[in-house]
């Protein structure tokens, strides 16, 4: 009796000093963000100007909407490797429309789209990708690895094949053509809000819905973490993955369609290796590789991290390569603390039973 | 104690308390374990015998006590300690590598090669499959172990403890997914291997056995031990008495509430083996509701392939599957399930539950669009629809919120049916729902399965327990290589006939294949 009383006490603060790692664990990615801003804001002069913050925001949001979209692909226990090159494919489709029109040879006339119409059409571009990599994968069992491989290649393929490897210059539309505005996309801005941030929050406030709020989003993390209970539970499973690569290749699609207006010209490589720091975005942000875990808040303040670090150091004049280094780093010290994570809660779950 | 005793005495822990952060699951317990004979130890789920065990076998560090082997003091801290003693054990779940073949399984981590680089794969086959032959069990050795069945993969596990050289066996619920055959093969290999001098430690939760094959009995309660006693002093009540500290008549009871009215009918309904042959050999049978089906069998009697064919799990099912005359067989898995079909699968790890997952969760899993409107999840309804599952099923949980593998088993695997139950089935299909769980969690789910027939479901339950089987079920049917080789009215049957007939389509197989 008296072990279990002295115990019990020893054991009760134990627990709750586990609980405050835990919190202070669970909270690592918003630590990380406080602290390289607060780091940069103190070396580097200007960094906490609006403009600057502007600025930082607004190369975050690229690699946002992959990492959103890549979150899904992850909880569900896959991964999507082609977002890089949807993106670099969705600014040549965007591009070649505007600058080209569409040719069609039998009838020898060349169709130019109003504005809507070309964004529409490269966003089902993107959701048609992401549905080749959602069939590979759930009708003919590929891995996801090796089908969004695929595509990565085939993808790129397109995007030069659609321009020879030349850039589509100066996407300013004409009059004429009734196909003018497509660079607002990238400079417009709402209340002063640059667009692809207002677009960011809508997707993402979306997404994080979706998630927690819905059917599909409950399906999404049951796949992830148990495939098999999932399918006897009535999960329509693959109907489940076919969302998310399509979800994937959408996201993708919207990256690009901004670059692309960014730069008011599309060229055929932009995208490359945007799919790896998707990937990094949302493991610095919590979501498991092994699937099943994940949040699209966690993902956003990771890729937000990742574009601080990445901008700031530029400011502060490092050098690429010692850049790459420390994002390296900065993405292994996630996984590990991660892992050191998952082995405190489940003492933490012990210590419950 | 005599002092003739300790000398019987293989191994001795005294005073093992091992506290995990804010529990103690074991308190200053002594076990011995006696020189060839079968250590029995028995408790409720929690109870601290899978501590107890790891502990002896080097999993675990006890926080106090020693360990006495031979009456020295020895420190076991890691498997290859344990080993170098010759402590083995035989985990609860299955240690198995499902991506080798049997023999590699059996000599993992010690292949028998040549120089130490070159696997002899021939002689490790040959014995694996002598040790195989040993365990009567029909297992090749060059099989790959994720085509094995559970019961055989169990054997598989056996077969690769008996590989080593051990002096002390600790088996942790070994006959959990052993049909009765089976049972008795391994009650003749514990009896051979303890005239080798062997000691075993014999974990079970089902007391019969337990009676008939074990030498001593320790019962642990809540991490403290209760009573010690050699096992020809006692009896199945003394074991409950002292595991659950009051004498509960927790006999398992049912009383008829079929109406006769059917709900389920299975016309001829088929699968085909790859190999040729049926898997599922055209069944035919209905369900009333308020009627409880115990469906007894042997392990590959097709028991597990037909809860498949009735999910729409089998793809190449042919035949029909009526549900109140409704024809359902073809259709996704999610259909069967709106038609009102409910599946608590065998294995609740890997089949019943998303680990990452919390109970709330877990147990809305299957009906979540219930609680929709448009896309969005109502959650106060959500909410009350599993506080009213828990309380109703009584699942000890401290939150919805909690993660669902921190639950013990009998729990974990109420919250299994309750995520059936939230999809307000019509049928209710439960392939061994009493597997692995206590004898308290075990009254629990009955309890809930005379409740469920009563308000009119139809159930149908597989088990390999005969004394189940016998107790709960309205109607028995039997079923053997795939076909219903016996149907009996709960009143007309008897185990012998059960038994006979789940072995008869094994003899008619083996004169065929002759």
């Amino acid at each position: 009796m008296n072990i279990n009383t002295v115990s019990g006490t020893a054991g009760s603060v134990k627990s709750n000093n586990l609980q405050l790692g835990m919190l202070l664990l669970k909270l690592r990615t918003f630590i990380a963000l406080f602290l390289v801003v607060v780091y940069f804001s103190i070396m580097a002069p200007n960094f906490l100007s609006m403009a600057n913050m502007l600025i930082m925001v607004k190369h975050v949001a690229i690699y946002a909407f992959l990492a959103i979209g890549m979150t899904f692909v992850i909880i569900t226990g896959g991964i999507d490797l082609s977002v890089g090159s949807i993106v670099g494919l969705a600014g040549m489709v965007a591009g070649g429309l505007i600058y080209n029109g569409l040719h069609i040879p039998f009838m020898n006339v060349t169709i130019y789209f109003h504005l809507p119409m070309v964004i529409l059409i490269t966003l089902a571009v993107g959701i048609a990708c992401g549905a080749l990599n959602g069939f590979l994968i759930t009708r003919f069992k590929v891995a996801p690895f090796i089908a969004t491989l695929g595509l990565l290649y085939i993808a790129r393929g397109a995007a030069l094949l659609l321009s020879d490897g030349k850039t589509f210059p100066n996407l300013v539309g004409s009059e004429k053509l009734g196909n003018t505005g497509f660079p607002w996309l990238g400079s417009g801005t709402i209340l002063g809000i640059p667009l692809s941030i207002c677009i960011l929050v809508v997707l993402g406030l979306a997404a994080a819905y979706l998630a927690k709020c819905t059917p599909l989003g409950r399906h999404i993390y049951s796949v992830g973490g148990n495939e098999r209970a999932a399918l006897l539970s009535g999960v329509r499973v693959n109907r489940v993955k076919m969302f998310v690569y399509m979800f994937a290749g959408f996201c993708a699609a919207i990256a690009g369609l901004i670059i692309a207006s960014q730069l008011v010209a599309s060229h055929p490589a932009s995208g490359e290796t945007f799919e790896l720091t998707a990937i990094a975005a949302a493991v610095l942000g919590g979501t498991s590789l092994a699937g099943g875990r994940g949040t699209i808040g966690g993902t956003i303040i990771g890729a937000l991290v990742i574009g601080v670090l990445g901008d700031g150091m530029v400011m502060m004049g490092v050098s690429t390569f010692w850049q790459m280094v420390i994002k390296g780093i900065v993405i292994v010290a996630a996984v590990v603390v991660d892992q050191f994570q998952r082995d405190l809660q489940s003492r933490v779950a012990l210590a419950e039973d | 104690m005599s002092e003739n005793e300790n000398g019987n005495i293989i191994l001795k822990a005294r005073d093992i308390t091992k506290l995990y952060p804010g529990t103690v699951a074991l308190n200053g317990v002594d076990f011995n374990v006696y020189r060839g004979k079968v250590n029995v130890l028995v408790g409720e789920n929690g109870a601290g015998k899978s501590t107890l065990t790891k502990i002896l076998a080097g999993v675990e560090v006890p926080t106090k006590g020693v360990l006495q082997l031979e009456g020295e003091d020895v420190r076991i801290q890691s498997f290859h300690d344990a080993a170098s003693y010759g402590i083995g054990m035989i985990h609860q779940e299955l240690n198995l590598f499902p991506n080798m073949n049997v023999a590699e399984n059996i000599f993992v981590a010690r292949e028998i090669a040549t120089a130490g680089i070159h696997i002899d794969h021939k002689t490790q086959v040959e014995h694996a499959q002598k040790l195989l032959d040993r365990l009567e069990a029909d297992i090749d050795a060059t099989a790959q172990v994720a085509d094995l069945r559970i019961g055989q993969q169990q054997m598989v596990e056996i077969a690769k403890a008996l590989a080593l050289d051990t002096r002390i066996l600790i088996m942790d619920e070994p006959t959990s997914a052993l049909s009765a055959a089976e049972v008795d093969v391994l009650f003749r290999v514990i009896g051979d291997l303890k005239k080798h001098g062997v000691s075993i430690v014999y974990i079970s939760h089902r007391l019969e056995e337990l009676v008939k094959i074990g030498d001593y009995i320790t019962v642990l309660r809540d991490g403290n031990l209760m009573q010690e006693a050699p096992m020809k002093d006692i009896d199945v009540p003394w074991i409950i008495a002292n595991m659950v500290g009051d004498d509960n008549d927790r006999e398992i009871k049912h009383a008829s509430t079929s109406t006769g009215e059917e709900v389920l009918r299975v016309e001829n309904l088929r699968l085909a083996r790859v190999s040729g042959g049926f898997t599922v050999d055209h069944l035919n049978f209905t369900l009333c509701r308020g009627e409880i089906l115990g469906i007894y069998g042997l392990m590959g009697a097709g028991r597990s392939e037909l809860f498949e064919c009735l999910m729409g799990l089998q793809k190449e099912v042919k035949g029909n599957v009526l549900i109140e005359g409704k024809d359902i067989t073809i259709g996704t898995v999610d259909d069967h399930i709106r038609a009102g079909l409910a599946l608590i699968p065998e294995d609740r790890q890997r089949e019943g539950l998303v680990q990452v997952l919390d109970v709330s969760n877990n147990m809305t899993l299957s009906s979540i669009r219930k609680f929709r409107k448009w896309i969005h999840i109502q959650n106060d309804k959500l909410k009350k629809a599993v506080h009213t599952m828990i309380s109703d099923l009584s699942i000890k949980v401290a939150s919805p919120q909690v993660l669902i593998s921190s639950l013990s088993g009998g729990n974990q695997q109420k919250v299994v049916i309750g995520k059936a139950l939230l999809t307000e089935p019509k049928v209710l299909l439960m392939d061994e729902p009493t597997r692995g769980i206590d004898v308290g969690a075990k009254g629990d789910v009955f309890g809930i399965m005379n409740k469920l027939a009563a308000r009119g479901l139809g159930i149908i339950f597989v088990t390999s327990e005969l004394k189940e089987i016998m107790a709960i079920s309205d109607r028995i049917m039997v079923m053997s290589k795939g076909k219903i080789t016996g149907e009996y009215l709960r009143e007309e049957a008897t185990e012998e006939m059960i038994v006979a007939a789940s072995a008869s389509g094994h003899k008619v197989t083996e004169h065929s294949l002759h």
